[in-house]
């Protein structure tokens, strides 16, 4: 029966499927973009000069960057309070081992991102292995790790840090090109990149076109291609006519297709949203639930660790307050992004777009002058909005 | 006899899929109606319809209940002119106790204050009614299915109900609690409950029903009245699959090949209670190309025993030795039992066997992803093939394999979670009720896999509370009671009979 009148659905009702599938997908596109236009109307232009978009991404590196990382936890069924608290401690150890101590860059930072993942092992033990709440354990976390940057820094700010380390967040990819202004590797990266997505976006029609799964209409496939190709470039090109690319944005955008590959297209990502949908299930079929579980908090403590690093040299400084709530924005991305609270699903690139949607309001919300107060309410409205969205677009499938 | 509930064309449609079309049914006040089909023919979601699960509006046709045009939305409406479903996957809450589960949204209180002595008094008047002995604040959690699906319906007897829907109330059942159910029934119905009962079980439904309407495809195609017609299992079931089917089992020869797992004195303890022995010195043997029968009662202890051979997944203090292919095995998780060849197909497919989130696809592949990847990265077109191959060979029901397993029917998912298991290419594949709530025709389907792979020299072992199916597959069947096993009968010498005779006097 399933197969006739799966064939006898027309075209048309194709289209609608495929749309009420996928509209959280096309929606946070367009909710980005929105806003993005919205700002740029509010703030006389000002969103989209170059410089401003450099900043866009120096600001916001690190949050995105443990995005990736908490999505990773929260589709295995887990969450991570700890994540702005230990940030905030790396960062402050960082300061300590260099500037204090005079340590070499080359080996403090890989102390530092040692340390992330001794965190994060330190915290994962626990929830998998005596299956504590992940929820107590971090927030214990988040405690701990606060006042332990207090106690490394004595309360006070460090720096300023050497060159070296400072290139992490505020340097640029220099010019392979040697055209300078514009930037080519700016451009040539953005090309290649625009490229890539629309060859990686054929071969997945292909195949879904083989084995029947409902198909993205072509107009609507060329449509989101259109837009974030020239999004691409666009943001290429704006980048390219002022410094360049920061180097933050490559280490980002590496991480980004790095943890997209890992989740989507290897085994053990299948096998953590396998734990994060029926982790009985998930154990019974041979996956090491406990293991990964176990992984995924180091993960997150690495990234984390990365993420204090980036932000200190940001602000070429360490403070007692570094990392102060910012757990609460990379959550907030995960599930403006599309995760779902009880674990099982959400996407690496739903996060990204989902920080970068935090982002983009911080950023706009400042320029035009808005109080922190008003700042904070209506971020607090775009995540409940995203989350009810979800619920609301769940309900009229079923 | 006046009619109490007419459905009249009713038409239910999910993106892709048309579940129901102008389906009709009508049922008389006081009668035991059955509902009979195939897997994912459409009566689970015609019983959605009937109670409110899925509102007015989304779905095309008229429901008259009473005579009235019925406008249900959710299911409190329906519930409020006495129309209680009992879905096919239970639904009581696993750490109330029965008399909390019982009273569930319908408290009994005073200003919000719970008012616990007319809670308990009431839950003992009910638990009689239906036969259950047990406290009323006994934890749901430590209860069998059977006795589960008992206080579900006390909990409908809670409510004033005149329409009870009852959607495979006895395939998690074994013979004894079937039994009881369904006297509990026929016991309703001379209380003046007319009851609406969907089974695969064709033999209850012929001792209990009035009235049974087959569906196919999402359409009614008969009704059959079991007082006026003379009426066999055979008919039902050419009305139900479309053609003749003369034989419920695939013939089958006997095989044994060498042994291929030999299980020597296992112990197994509860795995909270470490002084509870649930598995005493049991020993058996597999042969390749058996399939090997083990029979016994509910909470005889057949699935603690596969589970705790099957890596070690239940229990504690776990002694004993396992030999494969007369070597001993030593096996201490999970991974290490799917890497010697075994596979254990649980009998609960919503909450250990499925992800029921994702797709059909990554369902299948789920127990043996290493071999659709290459150094740890997946190769999804060869992903899709196999979940394709195994759609077409086990003939599941589903739109594509990117369907969502949870939207597909009950005995659909039950093909997928063997499917899984079979895509491991084990050598021991032990099943647990592999047939549960599995239609007439998937059954011969299963079986003839079974027989396959005993072909191929596998060694199955099957555990099943229905024992023609157990006789009419196996080579030979052990019989089990209370942790232990109690004899072994060769296919030739077992019967139902002797089977029962070895329980009782264990
Ligand atoms: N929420 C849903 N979304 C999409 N399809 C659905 C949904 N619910 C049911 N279906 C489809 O509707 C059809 C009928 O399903 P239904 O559960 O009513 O079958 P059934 O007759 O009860 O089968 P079984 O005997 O296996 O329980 C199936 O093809 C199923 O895949
Ligand atoms: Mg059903």
């Amino acid at each position: 029966m399933t197969d006739q009148t799966a064939s006898k659905a027309d075209s048309d009702n194709g289209v609608r499927s495929y749309l009420a599938k996928h509209l959280r997908e096309y929606g946070l596109l367009f909710a980005l973009i929105a806003i993005m236009a919205f700002f740029q109307v509010m703030t006389g232009g000002v969103m989209l000069r170059p410089i401003n978009i450099t900043n866009l991404f120096l600001q916001n590196s690190y949050i995105i960057i443990m995005a990736l990382g908490m999505l990773i936890v929260i589709v295995a069924g887990h969450i991570d309070l700890s994540v702005g608290s230990v940030m905030g401690f790396i960062g402050a150890l960082a300061a300590v081992l260099i500037v204090n101590m005079n340590m070499s860059v080359w080996l403090a930072v890989p102390i530092c991102l040692f340390m992330g993942g001794v965190i994060g092992a330190a915290q994962g033990y626990w929830v998998a292995y005596w299956k504590i709440p992940s929820f107590i354990v971090t927030l214990a976390g988040m405690l701990v790790f606060r006042g332990l940057s207090l106690w490394l820094l004595e309360g006070q700010s460090v720096g300023p840090f050497p060159k070296e380390f400072q290139i992490i967040s505020t340097g640029f990819v220099p010019d392979i090109f040697g055209i300078g202004r514009p930037n080519g590797t700016a451009l040539a990266a953005g090309a290649t990149a625009a490229s890539l997505i629309f060859w990686l976006g054929l071969r997945g029609r292909a195949r879904n076109r083989q084995y029947g799964a409902v198909e993205e209409p072509m107009a609507f496939f060329i449509v989101r291609n259109a837009i974030v190709m020239g999004a691409l470039m666009f943001v290429a090109y704006k980048l390219s006519t002022f410094r360049g690319l920061p180097n933050v944005l490559i280490s980002m955008t590496l991480l980004t297709v790095v943890y997209a590959f890992i989740t989507e297209n290897t085994v053990i990502g299948r096998r953590i949203y396998a734990l994060g949908g029926n982790e009985k299930a998930a154990k019974l079929s041979g996956t090491r639930t406990e293991r990964l579980t176990f992984l995924a908090f180091v993960n997150m403590g690495i990234l984390a660790a990365f993420a204090g690093l980036i932000f200190a040299a940001r602000l070429n400084t360490a403070t007692p307050k570094s990392g102060f709530a910012v757990e609460l924005d990379v959550i907030a991305a995960v599930f403006i992004g599309g995760a779902s609270m009880s674990g099982g699903s959400g996407k690496i690139i739903g996060a990204v777009v989902g920080a970068f949607i935090m982002g983009v309001l911080n950023n706009g919300m400042s320029i035009m002058g808005i109080g922190i107060d008003y700042q904070q309410i209506i971020k607090g409205l775009v995540l409940l909005a995203a989350v009810i969205f979800d619920v609301y677009n769940k309900r009229k499938q079923s | 006899m006046s009619t109490l509930l007419e459905m009249k064309a009713i038409t239910k449609e999910f993106p892709g899929v048309k579940a129901l079309s102008e389906v009709s049914l009508s049922v008389e006040q006081g009668e035991i109606h059955a509902i009979c089909g195939e897997n994912g023919a459409g009566k689970s979601t015609l019983m959605k319809v009937l109670s409110g699960v899925y509102s007015t509006g989304s779905y095309d046709g008229k429901i008259y209940y009473d005579s009235e045009l019925a406008d249900f939305r959710t299911i409190l409406d329906s519930e409020k002119k006495g129309i209680i479903i009992i879905h096919q996957e239970l639904a009581l809450v696993p750490l109330l106790s029965v008399a909390e589960n019982i009273f569930l949204g319908n408290e009994r209180a005073k200003n919000g204050v719970m008012n616990w002595h007319e809670t308990f008094d009431r839950t003992k008047v009910l638990l009689a009614k239906v036969g259950l002995r047990e406290s009323p604040s006994t934890v749901v959690d430590t209860l069998g299915v059977g006795k589960q699906q008992l206080v579900e319906i006390a909990k409908a007897l809670s409510k004033d109900v005149r329409l009870l829907i009852l959607d495979e109330p006895t395939a998690a059942l074994s013979e004894f609690d079937s039994a009881t159910l369904l006297d509990l029934m026929l016991e309703l119905k001379h209380q003046g409950v007319t009851q609406i009962i969907i089974s695969h079980k064709l033999n209850e439904i012929k001792r209990i029903a009035d009235k049974i309407t087959v569906i196919r495809d999402g359409t009614s195609v008969s009704t059959l009245d079991l007082h006026k017609q003379n009426i066999s299992e055979d008919d039902i079931v050419r009305d139900m699959v479309g053609r003749e089917m003369s034989q419920r089992y695939p013939p089958r020869i006997p095989r044994k090949g060498s042994k291929v797992m030999e299980v020597c004195e296992w112990n197994v303890w509860h795995p909270e209670h470490s002084n509870r022995q649930i598995i005493h010195d049991v020993a058996f043997t597999v042969h390749a190309g058996e399939v090997v029968g083990i029979a016994g009662l509910m909470g005889a202890g057949r699935t603690e025993l596969a589970m705790s051979i099957f890596g070690r997944s239940y229990g504690q203090k776990i002694s004993g030795s396992i030999k494969l292919h007369g070597q001993e095995a030593i096996i201490k998780d999970i991974p290490s039992a799917i890497s010697a060849g075994m596979a254990y197909v649980t009998e609960d497919r919503k909450s250990l066997g499925l992800v029921l989130d994702d797709t059909v696809q990554r369902n299948i592949t789920l127990a043996n992803l290493p071999s659709v990847a290459k150094a740890g990265v997946l190769n999804e077109d060869e992903e899709a093939k196999v979940a394709e191959e195994y759609r077409i060979s086990l003939q599941i029901r589903t739109p594509s394999v990117q369907q969502i397993v949870g939207n597909l029917s009950g005995g659909n998912q039950q093909k997928i979670v063997l499917a899984k298991w079979l895509f491991t290419e084990p050598d021991v594949l032990m099943l647990d009720e592999p047939t549960r709530g599995i239609d007439i025709g998937a059954k011969y389907e299963i079986y003839g896999l079974i027989n396959e792979l005993s072909e191929r020299d596998k060694g199955v072992v099957m555990i099943s509370s229905e024992l023609p199916e157990l006789l009419g597959m196996c080579d030979r069947i052990y019989v089990m009671n209370e942790g232990k096993i109690v004899g072994e009968l060769s296919a030739k010498d077992a019967s139902q009979e002797r089977i029962m005779a070895m329980i009782v006097t264990g």
